[in-house]
């Protein structure tokens, strides 16, 4: 580069900076059934045999109780919104486009919620309380993942009590 | 009860993908990096610090009395790294190091390479290796190297 070129360059104002943290995430025993279960098209929670929560995706032990969760149990695909939020920053590399709507899901006959995307429906309609569905991918293109629900849909059912959600248990 | 499921096993990578602004003193720092040259900062003790900083570490006073350096300096101390990892600059073994550039007083780190652990000596005396492009970034100085 010759020093007229480098004159006309203006003064260093910023940089970048990025930090990339490289994993392998190896999936212990009770998430790599569980994802064995979803690329099947199923919701297959574990049990306590302590306090009967039921836990999905099960991690293979109660934090409540601190032992182990061996009892598989299948779960129905509806769910009830504990919470959820109304994404409007895009994220990089994700390709859905805001805003769009993230929610707990509680499905029914589980005490803990995981997160899932919501949709066909207004984002102002979105509440706690409120019966969805699972809508799932087409099966040829499922794998070991929870993406193999695209989001889950309004159903119409009347909503659950908020001091209700997840709190259920079977006997 | 749960039968047995095959390992799975996904690798992935987390990025927080930061800009930073650098202010005056440092973006001047890296605007003569990006010229090849080096310039610390004098402090109310008269000592002069590269990296440049801002405040002054005794009196936090605002410093703005740069001042031109050599590309040359002296090992204060060293480590040497005998398996460099993917994320080091160097894809051989080579040394950090804690250099004091000529006409400073507070040695800075960067990286020695040396070829080999014998060459590396406390006191030893060393230059900048400047990278084939310069960028207005630490690592337009690639390394040191033996003077």
């Amino acid at each position: 580069m010759s020093d007229a070129n480098k004159e006309a360059l203006e003064p260093i104002t910023g940089i970048e900076s990025p930090v990339y943290l490289d994993y392998n995430f190896t999936a212990g025993q009770a998430t790599a059934r569980f994802l064995t279960k979803v690329k099947e098209g199923k919701l297959v929670g574990q049990r306590c045999p302590s306090c009967r929560n039921v836990y999905i995706p099960p991690r293979g032990a109660c934090a409540a109780c601190g032992v182990a969760t061996n009892e598989e149990v299948e779960l129905p695909h509806k769910a009830t919104v504990q919470s959820f939020t109304i994404v409007y920053i895009p994220i990089p590399g994700n390709p859905i486009k805001p805003p769009y709507v993230i929610a707990n899901l509680v499905v029914d006959g589980a005490n803990i919620s995981f997160l899932h995307l919501l949709s066909e429906c207004k984002n102002e309609d979105v509440r706690i309380g409120m019966r969805v569905e699972a809508k799932w991918k087409d099966p040829s293109e499922w794998g070991f993942a929870m993406e193999n629900i695209q989001y889950f849909a309004p159903i119409d059912e009347p909503d659950v009590p908020a001091e209700e959600i997840g709190r259920l248990k079977d006997a | 009860m749960s039968a047995q499921a095959e390992v799975l096993q996904q690798a992935f990578t987390l990025g927080f993908t930061y800009t930073r602004t650098t202010g005056l003193v440092v973006g001047r720092f890296l605007t003569a990096l990006r010229d090849r040259k080096i310039v610390g900062i004098k402090g109310s003790d008269g000592k002069v610090i590269v990296p440049p900083m801002e405040y002054d570490p005794v009196t936090a006073e605002a410093l703005s009395e740069f001042v031109d350096l050599p590309d040359t300096g002296v090992v204060k101390t060293w480590a040497w790294v005998k398996h460099p990892r993917g994320k080091h600059h160097l894809d051989k073994p080579f040394a950090w190091a804690q250099i004091q550039i000529d006409g400073s007083d507070i040695p800075m780190i960067h990286m020695v390479d040396a070829g080999d652990e014998s060459k590396m000596s406390t006191g030893m005396k060393v230059k900048v290796r400047w990278a084939e492009e310069t960028k207005g970034f630490i690592t337009d100085i690639a390394c040191f190297e033996p003077a």
